[in-house]
């Protein structure tokens, strides 16, 4: 195997323009899904069952499905039905929605981890149902899940280049694009390999570090 | 009962203090199952307005369930709840939300809110629910504090206080809504005994200078008899004896009290 260094200064240009893509897509995915996740979460603890059945079957069903499928589904059919977007919004909506149905459970072990006391002194000083919430039980409950929130933004960024399969050229679909023209593998794929590693371990050890300070 | 006519600084905690000795909350035949627990069976039992009362028994008697049912954390299964004279059960929800700010509830766990400092636990509800100024709740509430001796510790959090510190917050929190009824449950059990002494001092200075009833489920039989005017005996889900409280600690009529009295004095 050669390992050709002029190889690895040509892919960079493309690898910057992968990595920004990339970066796109894992944040606004993580945007779609933290928000989602947290409305599906609450519907979930509405008392009308018409509300809730729905919402369980939808997210029982994305959380069983192949994202891969979704993305696909998303991108092929719907222009069908004149309901087009760029490549990248496509992919940015399915990662977020996929990954909402997963935060949703992470919200409801946070919410469900805020001690009855805490409802019960709100009743007690007569706060609002909408307010116990936004002042009291989600303030506790997302400080909690903040570490296992940020665990899924990791295992999100791992699967971005799924995004590759519908023409979003993240950094996997740069690299493969580059490694078609020049016929050089090695050096674009080593690339953008170490480029997961350098952000994603440390993001993991971030996390660590924020699950000792934020949950006791 | 107007401002006026009241010389004692009662006016300062209690919004409209009611006439006192009026009735101020009824039971009428509650009863309060659990499964097949039944733990109220058809209680019957007033408050009059001002009174402290002292609720005691042998745990599982139903004592905190009582409590709990006046402050609406639980429903009754059956039978009637009137809190100066407005329906708290059966009623709508409406009805009940405002019939639940006329009361006011510590709790063993002090259960203050972590998220907040020390001030905003108690300004919250003011703020939000009784719509105060944010200048007016903050200016009551380090009077608060400092009436339970933590005006320091304003701008704490919660966690970094010790537990008798946390429950006189939480005394201090009740009062900045100007309850009519403070509910009291085993506000000191879960404290360590040399912190139940100060938080005591601060419940019986508020029964001396003010006029808000208060209803208290308590173990302390001492701090029972400083501050009470009556003591209710319960005893699977009856009350089978009150009175006063030198009555009741001396010379109490029923064997099932004196066996009581005895195991824990």
């Amino acid at each position: 195997m050669n390992w050709d260094w002029s190889a690895v200064g040509d892919f960079m240009p493309h690898f910057w323009d992968g990595l920004l893509v990339t970066l796109q897509a894992l944040a606004l995915g993580s945007l779609i899904a933290f928000a989602l996740g947290l409305v599906w979460a609450l519907l979930m603890r509405t008392p009308t069952r018409w509300v809730r059945w729905p919402v369980g079957v939808v997210t029982e069903f994305v959380r069983n499905t192949p994202l891969l499928v979704q993305l696909f589904f998303l991108f092929y059919v719907l222009p069908e039905w004149n309901i087009t977007f760029s490549a990248l919004t496509t992919g940015v909506v399915a990662i977020g929605l996929h990954y909402s149905t997963y935060t949703m459970q992470v919200y409801r072990a946070g919410i469900e981890g805020v001690p009855v006391g805490q409802w019960e002194a709100a009743t007690a000083l007569s706060l609002p149902v909408r307010r116990t919430w936004t002042a009291v039980i989600l303030p506790q409950a997302i400080r909690r899940v903040v570490p296992a929130l940020g665990n899924y933004v990791i295992a999100m960024l791992k699967d971005t280049p799924m995004l590759m399969t519908i023409t979003v050229l993240e950094m996997l679909g740069e690299a493969r694009l580059y490694s078609q023209q020049h016929f050089q593998f090695t050096e674009p794929l080593t690339v953008i390999g170490v480029a997961f590693i350098l952000i994603s371990y440390p993001a993991s050890l971030l996390l660590r570090a924020l699950e000792r300070r934020l949950v006791r | 009962m107007s401002a006026d006519t009241n010389p004692v600084p009662a006016n300062e905690l209690n919004a409209n203090p009611p006439v006192d000795g009026a009735e101020l909350i009824r039971f009428e035949k509650v009863t309060k199952r659990f499964g097949d627990n039944t733990v109220l069976d058809e209680l019957d039992f007033r408050v009059d307005s001002g009174k402290h009362v002292t609720l005691i028994g042998p745990s599982g008697s139903g004592k905190t369930t009582i409590l709990r049912l006046l402050m609406t954390l639980a429903k009754p299964d059956a039978g009637t709840i009137t809190v100066a004279g407005d329906r708290l059960f059966p009623a709508g929800e409406k009805e009940v939300r405002e019939v639940r700010k006329k009361i006011g509830m510590v709790f063993q766990q002090f259960n203050l809110f972590p998220n907040m400092s020390v001030l905003r636990n108690v300004t919250e509800a003011p703020v939000t629910v009784l719509g105060m100024s944010k200048d007016e709740a903050e200016a009551r509430a380090r009077e608060l504090l400092d009436l339970v001796g933590l005006a320091d510790k304003c701008d704490e959090r919660p966690s970094r206080l010790s537990g008798g510190q946390q429950q006189r917050v939480a005394i201090a929190r009740a009062l900045a809504m100007r309850p009519q009824v403070l509910l009291l449950d085993e506000v000191t059990s879960a404290l360590d005994p040399e912190l139940v002494a100060g938080v005591l001092d601060v419940l019986r200075d508020i029964a001396r200078t003010t006029d808000i009833t208060m209803l208290c489920v308590t173990h302390e039989m001492n701090f029972a008899r400083d501050i009470s005017d009556q003591v209710l005996m319960f005893d699977s889900g009856h009350v089978i004896e009150s009175g006063p409280p030198e009555k009741i600690f001396s010379d109490p009529e029923q064997d099932r009290t004196r066996e009581f009295l005895s195991a824990v004095l």
